[in-house]
């Protein structure tokens, strides 16, 4: 099988970028991720956002990302999946090297909220769920995220503060992420005092929208320039599964169905199991989906992914370290940008380069998942240092 | 022959002949909503608030007669004969009429009519130091021996809006004129000014809208602070030259973190930071914190203003107070005295001070 490896890695800060326009946010980790990649030219792109065309005004992304990067001629698209549109694109990138028709393959996944402000990025944002039938009535993403999280809380006798844990890992992991939101690390009073946001969903329960573009490179191994000195990093494999797009459409709620599934066929791909991976970079958009998504991958069982960050299981030095980089909560959720981070933090933890104070130690697989909604995308790949 | 300037370089306004501040007045109307009020009715009480309450007009108050008040206590501090005004500029963003000047009306109330430019300026919450920056030059070119600005509001807040926490009433007036007959000279201004969307309101709207957080670091911070930079390296001079400092204040957060941003620390801010007991006052905001310094500067002391208006821009001025204050300043009533003479209302009341009720 043809091993696909990330060649070049980019990124910038998350934030609220007001003066930075989605194009340069964009060549900002194009530019890195070429650098990086040792002067490979790319021969097609991929673009992972979620709602350009809703937030500034902009459509047909892939053309005008390529164009202002100079790199017109090439392929260039835009993959849209929601918040797992990160991820979507770089299953497209993966797919194009890994079938031999692509040689070298460029990812970004930008986001940029702030060309919209207040409700109109709420409207925004819910046109990702079903529109006719959730959005209409009201529905916004954090209504549909504390539906899921109260009858959870309700069916597995969460106690109150029970999911505080998520947002304490993520905010402690910030702290070493020179690239996230916020790099503070905060008090479970912090979190007990927090405003609610959607019942039972408060502040910390939610990660915070924010604009960012990451970027990788990809190409197949035998093609990697002569002299790059990192360790090298591949995608050892890659799934992508759908569910309903409806919440209500659902026969159970509380089994992320897709996640399960993409986790199950990229396994399979791997030829690894569960045990053997070292890392899980999870979409916590929301604290509940975090839990539900230890829970699909088989690391908990059901009713019991609370649990892992309650005690301490999913921190740097427990069973199954998550959002090593601060995660959704706390490097922040740039959009359709978010997986593409995962994958550049990723390959980050795997060749070692990370802050000290959130560097792996000797982590050889690292598995990231993107999702788009309640888990009706679910994208996973599986990383490996080799 | 002279060297052109770069066009982009920072350029100190600076009159040919020296101006000054030849006299002052504040005006607070004195009813107060206190904060704490507004979010009882609109958040169940809940959440931070940015100030402890603003000062509201009363019924029979509007931009033209919070304007004459002012100005009649800058006359009364001047003692110059009113004839002598040659301009009579009004800024702000509640002017009472659409078309048809707010200064006409001020002019004619304090006796400055007919020979005398008037003229209402629009520039957010930096109109009344845009007409102060005006009256600099008016003076200091020798067109005229004086000029009065003013900046002044009844600033509207929409209902249950954050900004209707801090959308306050007030302001000051000043007499410009020569720097000889002034109580504090002021050196040279700096305006920075650049297309930055961050608050409006469009014709026929009854309340502005505003960009959210976008407010913030790349609308007031950034303009302050490269105004009041510039001002301070072509000065040649450092925070610590300044005794005291003013900003433009729509909270209580704002100015003091922009003030330590640029070094100043608490103390050199205190006296000209009302906003927490007045609300922001747009126009007024930063002006009638220097009149609250006016009133208890001492001679020699060096005073920074740097007012901000959404659209955006600031100006910053370089003033310093000479001896003629301490015998000017008590002529007048003073700001801290408008603030003191206070009667509270509830949200009710201030509903229908404000008109906020469809009465047809």
């Amino acid at each position: 099988m043809t091993e696909v490896v990330i060649a070049g890695i980019g990124q910038t800060e998350v934030a609220e970028h007001w003066e930075i326009s989605l194009r340069d946010l964009a060549y900002l980790a194009i530019r890195d991720a070429i650098k990086g990649a040792g002067g490979l030219n790319p021969q097609a792109l991929f673009a992972g956002n979620m709602l350009s065309p809703n937030l500034s005004n902009q459509a047909h992304l892939g053309v005008l990302l390529a164009d202002f990067a100079g790199l017109t001629g090439i392929e260039a698209v835009t993959v849209e999946a929601a918040g797992a549109s990160g991820g979507a694109a770089l299953r497209q990138g993966y797919l194009a090297v890994a079938s031999g028709m692509v040689d070298v393959a460029l990812v970004v996944g930008v986001e940029k909220f702030t060309d919209t402000i207040g409700s109109g990025v709420e409207e925004a944002l819910a046109t990702t769920s079903d529109s006719d039938f959730e959005a209409v009535q009201g529905m916004t993403t954090s209504a549909q995220a504390a539906l899921v999280m109260r009858r959870y809380m309700h069916e597995f006798n969460v106690p109150e503060g029970g999911f505080a844990g998520f947002a304490l890992t993520a905010h402690a992991n910030g702290v070493g992420n020179p690239n996230a939101m916020f790099r503070k690390a905060i008090k479970p009073e912090a979190y007990a005092k927090a405003e609610m946001v959607s019942d039972p969903v408060n502040m910390f329960d939610m990660a915070p929208n924010a604009d960012g573009a990451a970027a990788v490179v990809l190409t197949r191994r035998e093609l990697m320039p002569d002299g790059l000195r990192e360790p090298m990093v591949k995608i050892l494999s890659s799934a992508a599964s759908s569910d309903t797009l409806a919440l209500h459409d659902r026969h159970d709620m509380l089994g992320f169905e897709a996640a399960k599934l993409s986790v199950e066929q990229a396994l399979k791909k791997s030829g690894i199991g569960l045990t053997d991976i070292n890392f899980f970079e999870y979409h916590d958009s929301f604290s509940i989906y975090a839990a539900l998504s230890l829970e699909a991958a088989g690391f908990a069982p059901r009713g019991e992914g609370w649990k892992m960050a309650a005690d301490g299981s999913i921190a740097r030095t427990g069973k199954i370290p998550c959002a090593t980089m601060g995660g959704l909560k706390a490097r922040g959720f740039p959009g359709g940008a978010t997986g593409v981070y995962q994958a550049v933090e990723a390959v980050t933890q795997l060749r070692g380069s990370a802050d000290s104070s959130i560097q792996l130690n000797g982590a050889r697989f690292g598995m990231i998942q993107s999702l788009g909604g309640p888990a009706a995308t679910a994208v996973t790949h599986i990383l490996e240092r080799i | 022959m002279t060297t052109p300037h770069s066009h982009n370089s920072p350029t100190l306004l600076k009159p040919n002949i020296p101006v000054g501040i030849v006299g002052y007045g504040a005006y607070v109307p004195r009813y107060r909503l206190p904060a704490k009020e507004v979010a009882r009715v609109w958040t169940g009480g809940k959440g931070g608030l940015p100030i402890k309450e603003k000062a509201v007009p009363g019924l029979d108050e509007d931009v033209i007669t919070m304007s004459i008040e002012a100005a009649r206590n800058a006359m009364l501090r001047a003692k110059i004969d009113p004839a002598e005004l040659r301009a009579v500029w009004v800024g702000s963003e509640s002017h009472p009429y659409a078309v048809k000047p707010t200064s006409t009306v001020v002019a004619e109330a304090i006796g400055a009519v007919p020979n005398t430019q008037a003229a209402d300026w629009e520039f957010a919450c930096k109109a009344g130091t845009e007409a102060l920056v005006a009256a600099m030059g008016l003076v200091g070119s020798g067109m005229g021996h004086y000029a009065m600005a003013i900046g002044m509001d009844t600033a509207q807040g929409k209902p249950g809006d954050a900004l209707e926490y801090t959308a306050g009433a007030g302001g000051a007036a000043f007499i410009v004129g020569p720097a000889e007959e002034s109580l504090a000279v002021i050196d040279s201004s700096y305006s920075y000014v650049t297309d930055t969307p961050d608050f409006w309101r469009r014709e026929y709207q009854k309340y502005p809208e505003h960009g959210m957080r976008f407010t913030g670091e790349p609308a007031y911070f950034k303009h302050i602070t490269e105004a009041a930079t510039a001002l301070m390296q072509a000065a040649g001079t450092t925070p610590r030259d300044y005794k005291w400092a003013v900003f433009h204040q729509p909270n209580t957060k704002f100015p003091q973190r922009v003030a330590s941003q640029l070094g100043f620390n608490m103390d050199q801010i205190a006296p000209g930071l009302l906003v927490p007991v007045i609300g922001n006052t747009y126009a007024g905001a930063a002006i009638i914190g220097l009149t609250a310094v006016l009133d208890i500067a001492q001679p020699g002391e060096r005073v920074l203003m740097v007012s901000f208006g959404s659209g955006a821009g600031s100006d910053a001025f370089d003033i310093l107070v000479t001896d003629k204050i301490t015998e000017r300043r008590d002529r007048a009533v003073k700001t801290q005295e408008y603030i003191s003479r206070r009667t509270e209302i509830d949200y009710a009341t201030y509903v229908r001070y404000r008109g906020k009720l469809a009465m047809k």
